[in-house]
């Protein structure tokens, strides 16, 4: 799908974010970011606590609408879009709080993104059997098929179990551009061993996605480029091992002496 | 000191019949017929048996019964309504208007009510679909209010004198027997569509609607189809009402249509829909069988309320509901 700018010869990028700004009261949680990102690329976006990255997450996909700034996906301007039409262009994103339908089974829980008019037109305008399609995608992303955790209430899972749970919501939606907000916070090692092929899965189907993380050994194994926010500014963009390397990055995360 | 607690274990008849349906003996048979076929026996057999006076409470009690669902159905959404009165008076006066100025038959008026009453709800909720819980219920609130005293103040539709002299129905059979089925359909339809995947993307919206538009879901278009459905079941109520009456008057949108909805819902158990049917028929016709004693009235119909209330605080229903598919014990605990 990537469209080949004549004039310059690069790909032209699948999301591209210029000047974006939101200011809550006082606090300036995102100021000036810019970035593009191309079809096929993990970027991760790093920052101590409270550097604006749910904020800039939230500008993407509409829940936030901003103060000033663009943001374009594939080409198309989608600032100040609602939430739900961003969704069905094929942008998916998890939440760092998971709030699962807690009285529904787990797979009832995709029923959501299975309903929505995205998923009806890519099937050619039928939903078709929609419990069915639930269940294989959270075996595609390791619920065991013949176990009963399936079939459990979303709100008796245990938390590896529903950080995977909106993976597959994400998946449900087919979308092309997944954004995962701290999907490895609180995982153990096992269950971020049993995670982390998932998203290995995706990249090979060639799906985008940017990934907010705290968990830094993790991400830099398996993403491309990673963003540094601090303060709502962005203060470095590169290559992970690049990136560390910065001064201002070390002293985002140590503290100046 | 030994500390008990109680403990509730699943009959075994009822973990069987949710999952495999493999029933051996007319005993369990019944056990999973019998509750869902008694609402249908007693709504078929009241109208035979009841003299005629207790035939005019019953069917106040369904219509309560059907407010007090389509408030439940609204709840489910995450739509916390005051109004009810508001779709009650709008169907009210539109089979009224239908019937008075345009001559129509009774069976024109009282469908087109239903549907362009729940379409008329719907636009005038329209612009408050962002609004939530308390907000959403403040306004509903006020609109019944502000529409009776435009009609006081206009003279319109008859103003305080109201339309009367409406077509009432042919007898009183075919009186009873449509609000009495009009509720079995309300009732079984709302059960079965709470449990498809529309209600549960429906209920998605109440519990986390930040989530359902993440899924790519229009939440204020499904909010509106909810209105619309909710709307639909009230405005029927009120077209049905101003035929029985043969008149239609400013108390359609009285705060009495508002209430008692809610708190038959409540103290049937709300979020089934069959408690709003339960509690409608202890509420009615206990407020009908204290009319004899005067002044206490509402007193002792206020008392009764608060017992309820009190003492079985997650409803009758869910409390009966639960007495039947669970053993309950007393257990030791362990230290």
């Amino acid at each position: 799908m990537a469209k080949i700018d004549n004039v310059t010869g690069d790909r032209a990028p699948l999301l591209s974010v210029r000047e974006l700004s939101k200011s809550f009261g006082g606090v300036r949680a995102v100021v000036d970011v810019g970035f593009d990102l191309q079809e096929g690329e993990l970027l991760g976006v790093i920052g101590p606590n409270g550097s604006g990255k749910t904020t800039l997450v939230n500008l993407i996909t509409g829940f936030v609408s901003p103060d000033s700034g663009v943001v374009k996906y594939r080409g198309q301007t989608i600032t100040g879009w609602m939430p739900y039409r961003i969704a069905r262009l094929g942008i998916a994103r998890t939440f760092q709080m998971a709030k699962p339908f807690g009285a529904l089974p787990a797979f009832k829980n995709l029923i959501i993104p299975l309903f929505s008019p995205r998923v009806r037109s890519l099937a050619g305008g039928r939903f078709g059997d929609r419990d069915a399609v639930a269940k294989d995608l959270l075996e595609e992303v390791g619920f065991e098929r013949e176990s009963s955790v399936t079939f459990k209430a979303a709100g008796s899972l245990p938390h590896g179990y529903l950080k995977r749970l909106e993976l597959a919501k994400c998946l449900a939606l087919r979308a092309d551009l997944i954004i995962l907000d701290e999907l490895f916070s609180g995982l153990s090692i096992a269950e971020l061993a049993g995670i982390l092929p998932v998203i290995e899965k995706l990249r090979f189907e060639g799906k985008t996605i940017i990934m907010i993380e705290h968990r830094l050994r993790e991400l830099f194994r398996i993403a491309d480029r990673v963003v540094v926010l601090n303060y709502g500014h962005l203060i470095a963009d590169g290559k992970p091992a690049e990136v560390m390397e910065k001064d201002e990055v070390k002293k985002a995360y140590l503290g100046s002496e | 000191m030994k500390e008990r607690r109680k403990e509730r274990i699943d009959r075994g008849i009822k973990a069987r019949s949710d999952d495999i349906f493999a029933l051996n003996s007319y005993r369990e048979m019944l056990y999973v017929a019998v509750p869902p076929a008694l609402p249908v026996i007693g709504l078929l057999i009241l109208p035979l048996i009841l003299p005629t006076y207790w035939q005019k409470v019953l069917i106040s009690t369904c219509v309560f019964a059907l407010l007090a669902m389509s408030w439940d159905f609204l709840v489910s959404v995450g739509m916390v309504s005051l109004g009810q009165a508001l779709f009650f008076g709008i169907g009210g006066y539109l089979a009224g208007i239908l019937d008075r100025y345009v001559g129509c038959p009774i069976w024109v008026t009282i469908p087109v009510a239903t549907l362009v009453g729940g379409v008329i709800c719907t636009i005038v909720l329209l612009p408050v679909l962002r609004l939530r819980g308390v907000y959403f219920a403040m306004v509903t609130l006020v609109i019944p209010l502000m529409m009776e005293r435009i009609i006081e103040a206009t003279g319109f539709l008859g103003g305080t004198e109201g339309l009367s002299g409406l077509k009432p129905f042919p007898n009183s059979w075919i009186e009873v027997y449509v609000i009495a089925i009009a509720t079995l359909v309300a009732l079984y339809s709302f059960r079965r569509l709470v449990t498809e995947d529309y209600g549960l993307v429906l209920q998605g919206i109440r519990d986390n609607d930040r989530a359902v538009m993440s899924g790519g879901i229009n939440i204020y278009w499904m909010k509106a189809q909810a209105l619309f459905i909710s709307g639909c079941v009230g405005a029927f109520c009120g077209a049905y009402i101003t035929h029985v009456y043969a008149f239609v008057g400013m108390p359609a949108f009285a705060m009495d249509f508002s209430i008692l909805p809610i708190a038959s819902a409540i103290v049937g158990g709300v979020g089934t829909f069959a408690g709003s049917l339960v509690g409608a028929f202890i509420l009615v016709p206990l407020s009908e069988a204290l009319r004899g004693i005067g002044g206490l009235r509402t007193v002792i119909y206020a008392l009764c309320l608060v017992v309820f209330i009190v003492a079985l605080p997650e409803g009758i229903f869910h409390y009966i509901q639960r007495k039947y598919q669970q053993f309950e014990r007393w257990v030791d605990v362990d230290q």
